[in-house]
């Protein structure tokens, strides 16, 4: 395996959704490529950090005006049942 | 059910099946459809933020989604879960937002592609994890900055996969694009932030 088809393959490693002889393959180029290491690694981190990531909160003011703009709609609907 | 007295909006139901809340909702169960509502509220409005970029969109996004999730309850045939058509009309209202804004710039086509040949320009290593070296704001703000700066084709495939967790199959049916497609997207998608994200943390930018 070449440095262009782990590149082609690296999301379905990630995945581990690789079938296991591409997946021996491919680590086994990883095993003699730093290049290959360091962008798999990289990767792997850059999806973990996302992840990971401080969920943005839901301001109250912005959950209280949904809440109020739902109640009026149930009860638009209600008044048509 | 009289007009002044609609049903109580605290749900009784708890921690039931989405199915089953659903079917509640269609048959006029109103706390039923606010605890969907209680459930995925946080996870729309942060789909919102992360792909308008901007708070008043994303709450316009969220709002928008529950209210035509509750019009158009009657039309949800239970092919997918709930949560699935839920973001489809969300990622639908987002994207909206961003051809308003920029409508030169929001297309779902495939772009010309500039290959992964790329990827080799920019390989140094992070070191110890930049999630340890940065202070969680710091953080946070390059993330915001990268994932602005990706396009919106990239952009709303990689938060669909790998941070609201979808499959393939999901992100292809709310996308309305192949799984071929999704698959190609997401791999430049994390090859596109992972370049960006080198610049700020390769280890001779923190030494």
């Amino acid at each position: 395996m070449n440095c262009k088809k782990v590149i082609l393959e690296l999301s379905s490693y990630l995945d581990g959704a690789l079938d296991s002889t591409i997946k021996l393959d491919l680590e086994q180029h990883l095993a003699r490529c730093e290049d290959c290491r360091l962008v798999v690694d990289t990767t792997r981190q850059t999806i973990q950090i996302f992840c990971n990531a401080e969920p943005v909160p839901l301001p109250d003011e912005v959950r209280s005006r949904l809440h109020a703009a739902l109640l009026e709609r149930f009860r638009q609907k209600t008044k048509t049942i | 059910m009289s007009a002044t007295d609609p049903k109580p909006l605290v749900s009784t139901i708890v921690r039931e099946d989405e199915a089953q809340l659903v079917s509640a909702a269609k048959a006029g169960d109103i706390a039923a459809f606010e605890e969907l509502v209680n459930r995925y509220e946080r996870k729309i409005f942060r789909l919102g933020m992360n792909i308008t970029q901007n708070r008043e969109d994303a709450e316009d996004v969220m709002q928008d989604a529950f209210l035509k999730s509750f019009q158009n309850l009657d039309r949800f045939q239970g092919d997918s879960r709930f949560y699935t058509w839920l973001v489809r009309i969300a990622v639908n209202e987002a994207l909206m937002k961003l051809r308003k804004r920029r409508p030169n710039q929001v297309s779902l086509d495939e772009p010309i592609t500039d290959g992964e040949d790329s990827v080799f320009r920019e390989i140094e290593d992070w070191g110890p994890s930049p999630e340890q070296r940065f202070a969680q704001t710091e953080l946070n703000q390059i993330l915001n900055q990268v994932i602005g700066e990706l396009e919106p084709i990239f952009r709303v495939v990689f938060l669909l996969r790998d941070v609201e967790g979808l499959s393939t199959e999901e992100t292809a049916q709310i996308l309305g694009i192949s799984v071929a497609a999704v698959k190609s997207r997401l791999l430049r998608a994390r090859l596109k932030l992972r370049q960006k994200l080198n610049k700020h943390f390769r280890r001779s930018e923190t030494q």
